[in-house]
């Protein structure tokens, strides 16, 4: 693997609230190359929207972070909003999860294109027009020149989404940093739009962390996974690692509650329960009150993130039981 | 995403526990609770009334006469007493009047559509074309003082702004499943109204008929002021300081009692509405995930 | 977007003529301008009286009334006759709405500056000394009843002025619209006189509309600095200057218009509290003059400028939202 582009490394962020201090996320790591994917995955709650805000230092002003962001060696936590500015849409860039609210209602969307090339760049209005309207036929984009002086209300769900696509490509980013893309739309859009960010990632090269609860999307696109649960990675490794030998209760679950085809293994299993609240996170493993194999150990002391056979690495005091575990066996009746 | 009706005992122990949290909220409601008890405890203890006339005229604040009295010799600490009693007494029948009518006349616009919507807000456009002070001016120059008649003609104009309120809830309100379970049931539109639409409408009612208090207090000043209002013998803030307006430099006491009076009702009012408002809407939990 | 405009405005045709003629009943029954003229002693002869209402068509019945002063007002613009048979209505409306207009634009206009300004800064250092602060301020402002402001404000006009020794001296004017003698009466000199009377006025009429104003413009703008597409809008990586004013603020302001449109009556209403406590001759004075003299015809000349206004008012914030809201303009 060459050297990556972007490092993550122990993130933390606490956001008050109304009863306390909420442990959004606790002790996240992870690095990404250029042109490589990875997916990260976890439920809502889990943290991995507040970790994507984190790195680019969008939280609202009272959130606590600590850790480190480096961003090719250059540490990008703690930076000061005016050098961060400079950083973001250039060097990182954002796709956010609904698309029906994340373009200014009252521009086209031509123009929030050029605003984002003009960010950083001097290219003159009609190149910076003219690249817009490239940006929007590279993104799939029927009649570009004529929809880029459209506004977002004029877009259906799935253009708005390509036209964030778009704009996020517009600087050739290092990473773009993609946040549920495709969870607010129906299904057959979810395909043309995951499309979209695939030709993204080839014309700019860039890196691509794809955050999402559903598997199905991590699975055709991801080179390497984390699973995270309750703020924290529980499960990371190549794709065929974590989809095909999971070492995790959890992730065991979350495949397990996946629908298939193939139907390997009859019945659904769902995992019973819900995320534990992270005002005051249990001490010992997050999972422990759904999983169906704890033990006292598992309440009292957290398990360590540790390798389990090459890169990939898991969180569970018992992942030598798993080695070729079904969900069923786990988690059914 | 909007609540499904919840059992009544519990949300409003939960409102109630929000609205604690209010420290501002709470501090007020202690305020306006002492302002109350001093109009209408104070009125019955304190030895002069408002129609008395003592012997002292134009004396400013003494044991004998804590407010000062005024150059006819009215004790202005009785006058001012029976002034925040008319007041505020006109200020409540106006917000029950303009909430009763107004959710009324909103709920059945709302809630009907069509012709009866666009007959009622057209209605309701109106009142709310012609500036209401000026109506109940006009309206209160025959009124000779009668209070009722007062809250009756400003409850009636401020009851086109909660109709306007209402009905958008309304709107909302009906488009919901709970509301087509009922119907499916074979409830009829007064049952759904009754029962479903107004207690689902309950928070924003009473955060308004709060504000509405406080605007009720303010337009009946100013009433008074203009001349059109609470007439004399009687008295109310509004009229006290509209008589001490000459008397500004030489009888301070007289403006400035009445109308800080007049400033802490009203500002107390706003900030309980503003705590009830928090404690209504849940969704003013304020941080996201 | 013009045929919705146009809609609009051919929409408030009937409400207008509804409202007038419920308050021409209203003021109707309320009392007769003949009244006055009874109450007196000696007594006027029944004669003198009878030949009063006949000037003033109170000898017909109330439907025709109404029926003529409205077709009077439509064909000629003709308000009716007043109780002082040397008064024209028509003509005191005209003078007197110069000086009333001039009033109320220039409150709202220093009102929605002040306002936005405040409850932009409110809302962007949200929780910070100087967002309770603002906060306070537009609390106390919404509860002060408007004339008693306007006496205060009066009051500290009297002390600035008296300030250096000599109250003769006058920065601040505190009563009326305009000195009625000017020594040397040049067009700098009159228009500084004219602003100098406004000051104290503006102040207390704007602060009114301010304070619900900045709470308004706090909680849309609160409501947009948390919006997903101010948050694309730093993502891309654009200054925190430019986010602020392209993309919050600009939408920010489109619910504002609604808003001030609404509050245009009670602004006219506002207006004729503190021309009361400023001694301006304006159409505030002249409705309150009309109403104690029961003079019909001027109180519903008032109104009925009034509620045209209201309408003109709403028709320019409905136009205005189109320009600024383009899901406004292309339905």
């Amino acid at each position: 693997m060459n050297s990556p582009v972007l490092a993550v490394r122990d993130l933390t962020v606490a956001l008050p609230t109304e009863d306390g201090q909420v442990q959004a996320v606790r002790g996240l790591s992870y690095e990404v190359a250029a042109g490589e994917v990875l997916g990260i995955v976890g439920e809502s709650g889990s943290g991995k929207s507040v970790s994507s805000l984190a790195v680019l230092g969008l939280l609202p002003r009272d959130a606590r972070v600590g850790g480190s962001v480096k961003l090719r060696g250059q540490e990008l936590l703690g930076l000061p909003d005016r050098e961060l500015s400079r950083v973001r849409g250039r060097r990182v860039a954002m796709i956010f999860q609904d698309p029906m609210t994340a373009l200014n209602p009252v521009y086209p969307v031509g123009a929030q294109i050029v605003e984002a090339i003009e960010a950083h760049q001097r290219p003159g209005r009609g190149v910076a027009e003219r690249r817009a309207v490239e940006l929007l036929d590279l993104v799939g984009i029927a009649d570009p020149r004529r929809r880029s002086s459209s506004y977002p209300h004029e877009l259906s769900g799935g253009m708005r989404q390509r036209v964030v696509i778009a704009i996020a490509m517009a600087n050739d980013p290092d990473v773009i940093i993609a946040d549920e893309p495709t969870t607010a739309l129906d299904v057959t859009v979810q395909a043309q739009v995951l499309e979209a960010l695939r030709t993204a990632r080839q014309a700019t090269g860039a890196a691509l962390v794809l955050i999402t609860h559903d598997l199905g999307v991590i699975a055709g696109h991801a080179d390497r996974v984390c699973v995270m649960y309750a703020g924290a990675p529980v499960e990371t490794g190549t794709a065929d690692d974590v989809f095909y030998q999971p070492r995790m209760p959890y992730t065991l679950g979350l495949l397990g509650s996946l629908p298939r085809i193939d139907n390997r293994g009859g019945r659904l299993t769902p995992i019973v329960g819900g995320p534990p609240s992270l005002l005051a996170p249990p001490p010992g493993c997050a999972f422990a009150p759904r999983c169906p194999m704890t033990v006292d150990r598992c309440r009292e002391q957290a398990p360590l993130l540790t390798a389990v056979g090459g890169g990939h690495r898991a969180a569970c005091h018992f992942h030598e039981r798993l080695v070729g575990v079904s969900p069923q066996e786990v988690f059914g009746p | 995403m909007p609540e499904p009706p919840v059992p009544a005992r519990s949300q409003s122990r939960l409102v109630v526990r929000r609205f604690l949290r209010h420290r501002l909220a709470v501090a007020s409601l202690a305020t306006l609770t002492l302002i109350v008890l001093f109009a209408y405890v104070g009125g019955a203890l304190w030895r002069y009334s408002h129609l008395d006339i003592t012997p002292d005229n134009s004396q400013p604040p003494s044991w004998a006469h804590p407010f000062g009295t005024d150059s006819i010799g009215h004790d202005t600490l009785a006058q001012v007493m029976r002034g925040l009693q008319q007041s505020i007494k006109i200020a409540v029948l106006i917000a029950v009047i303009a909430t009763v009518v107004g959710a009324t006349w909103g709920a059945v616009a709302g809630y009907f559509g069509r012709l009866a919507d666009t007959a009622l807000m057209r209605a309701a456009d109106v009142v709310l074309v012609v500036p209401g002070i000026a109506v109940a001016a006009a309206l209160g120059a025959s009124s000779s003082g009668r209070w009722w008649l007062i809250s009756l003609i400003i409850g009636g104009l401020a009851s086109a702004y909660v109709a306007r309120v209402i009905r958008g809830i309304v709107l909302s309100l009906r488009e919901q499943d709970f509301i087509e379970a009922a119907r499916a049931l074979g409830a009829g539109p007064g049952w759904i109204i009754v029962r479903h639409l107004i207690p689902n409408a309950l928070g924003p009612l009473i955060v308004n008929a709060t504000i509405l208090v406080a605007g009720g207090i303010l337009a009946e000043t100013a009433l008074s002021f203009i001349g059109f209002g609470v007439q004399s013998p009687d008295t109310s803030l509004g009229l006290l300081v509209s008589d001490a307006r000459s008397a500004v430099r030489t009888r301070p006491w007289l403006f400035y009692t009445p109308g800080v009076f007049i400033v802490l009702v009203a500002l107390t009012v706003n900030f309980i509405g503003d705590g009830l408002r928090d404690a209504f809407d849940p969704r003013q939990s304020r941080r996201r995930r | 977007m013009f045929a919705y405009a146009a809609r609009r405005m051919l929409l408030s045709v009937p409400v207008l003529l509804v409202a007038s003629f419920l308050v021409f009943v209203l003021v109707a029954v309320s009392g007769s301008p003949t009244d006055p003229l009874r109450a007196v002693n000696p007594p006027v002869p029944e004669e003198t009286i009878r030949l009063e209402e006949r000037r003033l068509g109170w000898d017909q019945p109330l439907l025709q009334r109404y029926g003529s002063w409205l077709w009077g007002l439509v064909t000629r613009g003709d308000f009716g006759p007043s109780v002082n048979p040397r008064e024209d209505i028509n003509a005191e409306i005209v003078t007197r709405m110069g000086v009333t207009l001039r009033l109320v634009a220039v409150a709202m206009l220093v009102a929605l500056v002040i306002a936005v300004v405040a409850g932009v800064v409110s809302a962007v250092r949200q929780y910070s000394a100087l967002d309770y602060g603002i906060t306070f301020s537009g609390f106390l402002f919404l509860a002060m009843p408007s004339f008693w402001l306007a006496v205060l404000l009066k009051e500290a006009g009297i002390w600035i002025n008296g300030l250096d020794g000599d109250p003769r001296t006058q920065l601040l004017f505190t009563i009326g619209d305009r000195s009625p003698y000017l020594a040397d009466p040049t067009w700098w000199n009159r228009f500084v006189d004219v602003a100098g009377h406004m000051i104290l006025p503006t102040i207390s009429l704007a602060l009114i509309s301010f304070a619900a104003w900045s709470r308004f413009q706090r909680a849309a703008m609160l409501e947009v600095l948390g919006s997903d597409y101010v948050r694309l809008a730093r993502a891309k990586g654009l200054p925190a200057r430019r986010v602020l004013t392209r993309h919050a603020l600009r939408t920010a302001l489109i619910p504002l218009t609604t808003v001030t449109a609404m509050d245009l009556a009670g602004i006219l209403g506002g207006a004729v509290i503190t021309e009361t406590v400023f001694q301006w001759q304006g159409m505030g004075a002249y409705l309150i003059d009309s109403i104690t003299t029961r003079d019909l015809y001027a109180v519903m000349a008032w109104l009925t400028i009034s509620g045209l206004l209201v309408v003109v008012g709403n028709l320019v914030a409905d136009l205005l939202y189109g320009v600024l809201d383009p899901r406004i303009r292309h339905a």
